[in-house]
This record gives C-alpha cells, sequence and structure tokens, in this order.
C-alpha cells in the first residue's frame, strides 16, 4: 500500500420528506400494505401526465444553497432507459446534463485537519419500487420469481454527487454523518438508512501518490449503515491494493459489498450493462428558477449543524469533541438543548447523553426519539446529584431505571429509597465501625499512608450500600482518624 | 451506416425481438431516418437556442398534497402474476 493513495468518490440517494410522490399525489410515506400506494403516473400505465411537486423542488434546492452549490437557472427532467422490474415505466425520470444544484463543497473537520470535499451535483428524481424475493426456501439464490411492491416508485429522491476528494474511509464515513445531519437540521430526509430513505454508493480507485490521473475504480454498492460504509471501503483499498502489489489490475465493475463475510463481490460489468439513452423528458416543462424563490429558500435556512457546534461551544463552554458528537445528529443536539433549556449544566447534560444515553442507545439499537424520558427529566436528575440526595454512582442506576420505566428521578429514588445518606450522625456511626473493625487500616493511615483512607472510605461506602455521600464520609474519617490521634 | 448489428443492439435494449426480415426493413428504415438527420444538420444553427421542448411552458408545479390511489386490486388487476399484494415477476438476481 505504500505510494499508493486512495481516492474516494460518493454517490448518495436521499428519499426527500414530501407527502406525496414527486410526479403524482400518492402518499408517499414508508411502508403501507403493498401496491397500496400507487395510481397510473406512478405505475407508469399509458397516456397518463407527471406533474412536478414543489415541495421537493424547495428541498432540493435547501439542500444545495447548504451545500454551497450555484443553483442552475435553468434545469430539466430527462428519462434514463433501462429495464428492471422495479421501474414501472421502464426508465427513470432523472436530470441529467443539467442538474438543479452544482459545484458546492462540504467541510469535513477530521483530526489531520479541515478536508473540503466538492459536490459536482445535487439532482432530483425517482425512487423504484422495492423487490422481494421470494422462494419455497426462502433462499434468495433459490427462488424462481420475484415480487415487487411498488408503493416506493416515484417517491422524491435527491441524489448527490461528491468530486473524487476523500482519502480514508474515516473520511467517507464523516462526510455520510456530517451530510446527514445537515439534511435533519434541513428537515429534507428523514435519513434513515436501515429503512433505505439515506443510501450510499462509492467510487473506489487507488493510484501512486502524487498522480494527477485517477486509477481504475470500482464501485460498491449495499452499503447499509455508517459502519458497513467504513468496512466495505477499508476492504476495497486492501483487496485494491494486493491485487496491485501482486501485479494485478483493477477491473472496472460494480461490487456488492456483504457485511455477514465483510468482503465485496462483483456484480456486473459495466460497459455491458449501461446504456441508458438518456432523452429530455417530453412531458415535463424546463424548471426555470427565478433569483426570489431562491433567495427565499436562503433566507429560510436554519441553523446548519456546523454553526450549531461552534455556538454549543462558545456559547455553552462545551469542549470541541462534545459539540462534534450531539450535533452529529439533529435529535440528539436537540434533546441535548432541552435538557439545557430546562436548567441541566451543560457539559453534565453532555456527560450523561455522551456516556449512560449513548450506550443505552446502542445496547438497544434504538434512536433517542424512542427513549422513554424527556430532556427535562434528565435535568431533574441532574438537579438531585447537584443537591447532594443522590451520588453521581447511584444516579448511574437511577437513570438505567429512569430509561427502563420512563419516570422521573424522584419517584424512583422514593420507591427505592436510595437517596444519598448525608446525615453526619449516621455516618459517624457506619465510620466507627470501619475504624474498629480494620486497626491495620488505621495505623498505616496514620504512619502517613495515604491509601489507607481510600480503603476505608470503600469499607464505609460498602457498609451504606454505596449511599453514603462519599465527599462527606473522607472528610468526617479524616476528622476521626486525627482527633482520635 | 446503420448495420444490421446496430439494429440488432437497439432491439435488444429495448428487449425486441426483431426477425430477419424486419432486421433488414429497420435497418433501412433507421437509416434514412439518420440521413434526414444528417440533413437537417447541415443547416447553420449559430444563432439558435437547444430546444428540449416544443411549448413556452416552464416552472409547471403541483402543491405538495395526497390524493386518493388506486386499491391494491385495482393496482393488479392488469398483471399477468400476482401474490399476496404484489406483482408477481421473473427472478432477477
Amino acid at each position: 500500500m505504500s505510494g499508493l493513495e486512495v481516492v474516494i468518490g460518493l454517490e448518495i440517494h436521499a428519499e426527500l420528506k414530501t407527502l406525496s410522490k414527486m410526479f403524482c399525489s400518492c402518499d408517499a410515506s414508508f411502508g403501507g400494505e403493498p401496491n397500496s400506494r400507487t395510481c397510473p403516473v406512478c405505475l407508469g400505465l399509458p397516456g397518463v401526465l407527471p406533474v412536478l411537486n414543489r415541495k421537493a423542488v424547495e428541498l432540493a434546492t435547501r439542500l444545495a444553497l447548504a451545500l454551497h452549490c450555484d443553483i442552475a437557472p435553468y434545469s430539466i427532467f430527462h428519462r434514463k432507459n433501462y429495464f428492471y422490474p422495479d421501474m414501472p415505466k421502464n426508465f427513470q425520470i432523472s436530470q441529467y446534463d443539467l442538474p438543479l444544484g452544482i459545484g458546492g463543497y462540504l467541510d469535513l473537520e477530521m483530526e489531520e485537519g479541515r478536508v473540503r470535499v466538492g459536490i459536482t451535483r445535487v439532482h432530483l428524481e425517482e425512487d423504484t419500487g422495492k423487490t422481494v424475493h421470494a422462494s419455497e426456501s426462502g433462499r434468495i439464490h433459490d427462488s424462481e420469481y420475484s415480487l415487487e411492491d411498488f408503493n416506493r416508485a416515484g417517491v422524491p429522491l435527491l441524489e448527490i454527487v461528491t468530486e473524487p476528494d476523500i482519502r480514508t474511509p474515516i473520511q467517507a464515513r464523516m462526510f455520510m454523518q456530517e451530510l446527514k445531519s445537515i439534511m435533519e437540521h434541513l428537515e429534507v430526509s428523514d435519513c434513515k438508512m436501515e429503512e433505505g430513505s439515506l443510501r450510499c454508493d462509492a467510487n473506489v480507485s487507488l493510484r501512486p501518490q502524487g498522480s494527477p490521473q485517477l486509477g481504475v475504480k470500482a464501485e460498491v454498492k449495499n452499503m447499509n449503515s455508517f459502519r458497513a460504509l467504513y468496512r466495505a471501503l477499508d476492504y476495497e483499498i486492501m483487496r485494491q491494493g494486493d491485487l496491485l502489489a501482486s501485479g494485478g489490475e483493477v477491473v472496472q465493475e460494480t461490487r456488492h459489498w456483504d457485511a455477514d463475510s465483510g468482503v465485496t463481490t462483483p456484480l456486473r460489468t459495466k460497459e455491458y450493462a449501461y446504456d441508458y439513452r438518456y432523452f429530455p423528458e417530453p412531458d415535463l416543462v424546463p424548471l426555470q428558477l427565478d433569483l426570489s424563490f431562491i433567495d427565499g429558500v436562503r433566507a429560510g435556512l436554519p441553523e446548519l449543524p456546523s454553526q450549531r457546534r461552534s455556538r454549543l461551544q462558545e456559547d455553552l463552554g462545551l469542549p470541541e469533541h462534545d459539540a462534534g458528537l450531539l450535533t452529529s445528529s439533529k435529535a440528539l443536539a436537540d434533546f441535548f438543548e432541552a435538557a439545557v433549556d430546562a436548567g441541566a449544566e451543560p457539559k453534565a447534560a453532555s456527560n450523561w447523553m455522551m456516556g449512560e444515553l449513548s450506550a443505552h442507545l446502542n445496547a438497544h439499537n434504538i434512536e433517542i426519539s424512542e427513549v422513554p424520558i424527556t430532556p427535562a427529566q434528565l435535568a431533574a436528575m441532574i438537579a438531585l446529584i447537584d443537591k447532594g440526595v443522590i451520588s453521581g454512582k447511584i444516579a448511574k442506576s437511577v437513570f438505567e431505571a429512569m430509561l427502563a420505566s420512563g419516570n422521573d428521578a424522584e419517584t424512583i429514588v422514593k420507591e427505592k429509597g436510595i437517596t444519598q445518606i448525608s446525615d453526619e450522625e449516621e455516618l459517624v456511626r457506619h465510620i466507627e465501625e470501619a475504624i474498629r473493625e480494620n486497626p491495620a487500616s488505621v495505623e498505616d493511615y496514620r504512619k502517613g499512608k495515604e491509601k489507607a483512607l481510600g480503603f476505608l472510605v470503600g469499607q464505609v461506602m460498602r457498609k451504606t450500600k454505596g449511599r453514603a455521600n462519599p465527599q462527606l464520609v473522607n472528610e468526617l474519617l479524616r476528622r476521626s482518624l486525627e482527633g482520635e490521634g | 451506416m446503420i448495420e444490421p448489428k446496430d439494429v440488432e443492439y437497439v432491439a435488444w435494449l429495448a428487449r425486441l425481438d426483431v426477425s430477419e426480415e424486419e432486421k433488414e426493413k429497420f435497418t433501412r428504415q433507421l437509416g434514412q431516418v439518420l440521413e434526414h438527420a444528417e440533413k437537417i444538420k447541415s443547416l447553420d444553427t449559430e444563432d439558435v437556442d437547444p430546444t428540449s421542448h416544443a411549448i413556452p411552458l416552464k416552472n409547471v408545479m403541483r402543491e405538495d398534497e395526497t390524493g386518493p390511489c388506486l386499491s391494491q386490486e385495482e393496482a393488479l388487476s392488469g398483471a399477468p402474476r400476482t401474490q399476496g399484494g404484489y406483482f408477481v415477476v421473473p427472478r432477477i438476481i
């Protein structure tokens, strides 16, 4: 791999958050009984006329502007002709030589510094139907036929193509995370990779370091999560590197990522399968967006993740790392800010969210929207720690119970009787007991071994089942040891 | 300038079966179409904007509102084969 440079470009598809489809008024939401959300237009029946969804144009313009693209003063739709059972019309309406947005960029803040990834184009098209593979045995390769559901056919789709500016799998993953967060903030797309509303393909090639020419690329498909994207790129770079090192050549082809076996395998060769015979879609008239429309969309752009990141650092004093993680998803950042609005100290709220809360989300593979507690409940729990009602250690089990039940911290603390013991008399009783039982440690401490104190504090915590206020125990213990000395 | 193998290729792209006879005929006819296009290409179009659409309309859009769809039965009514609410199509993998 030495002396070789990795070159990655991404092609991303995102379903737009519209109520209706791109060219007809069928419901565009995910799911539904198969083939219950179709009409003659999206089924491609003869004699129908598609009409463009205004909202889809607005959302596409919103993203294109956020990615610093120029909005084309004149753009048109093309028919991309090919046969595949998930496309009822036998062509896909897409944009070809005159896309909506061109020439933008997205900056990534990486450990190695700022990486600017060029955006070649942002264009509008329509989604295809969903194919279900059927067979008696349930195995894809045994199936004699496939099943088609056209509910998704015609759902507005945005295609975003980057320049080959990405150099590492980590940069690729960062790009996708940032783009997803931007689309969430813009309310352009739901960005659910597992439901397929956000999808990503990658062009990967290697070339000698410093070479101006691109190497032969492979297109990698079927990466359904950030993790899959990272792993697939990592594998593909290694595969091409090994191939070149052993004197072989990379073949231009489409490769399929298989997450189970952790490898990419060839799908079909390009020169054979692609002859799309694009031509202007005669049923859709040109799009000529005037300046007042574009300025209106620009004026309505909300705060973007990068701006939010700076604000969390500057106004709330969060470290860069925290601000970066919290703004990687709009829902996460919204939850955090709501907790702060409810009175939580920012860094404390951030710690709980990045620690226990994130661990809970990962362990259960759920989104923050599915968590049963509100930001205000998190703030109230942090307040209990600040007031000394519960210790930080107890708070962890309280928080766990909150996540499981959705109950308030206060309710849980009362129910379980796990308030922190700050009553001095009670603590002194436990402390005296600990001193009596551990004369050796007491001796050690008096000889100047600070460590022995920690041991004695531990003994008191144990006697109180972790409910003692540790600072207070520390203080009282020191006092009794030295007082008696 | 157009050969039977070009006709074969175009027919394959369009999933059309053409007989030997048709192949001959289409080669001749498509050749004439291309010849005509060549003739048009010889015109001076220096000051003519490229046209993608014949009518002077632009920005025809609809509001993002949902309307009635076909029922599943209606949607599937023209299909040669269905199963459990799906269209059955030849295996593609």
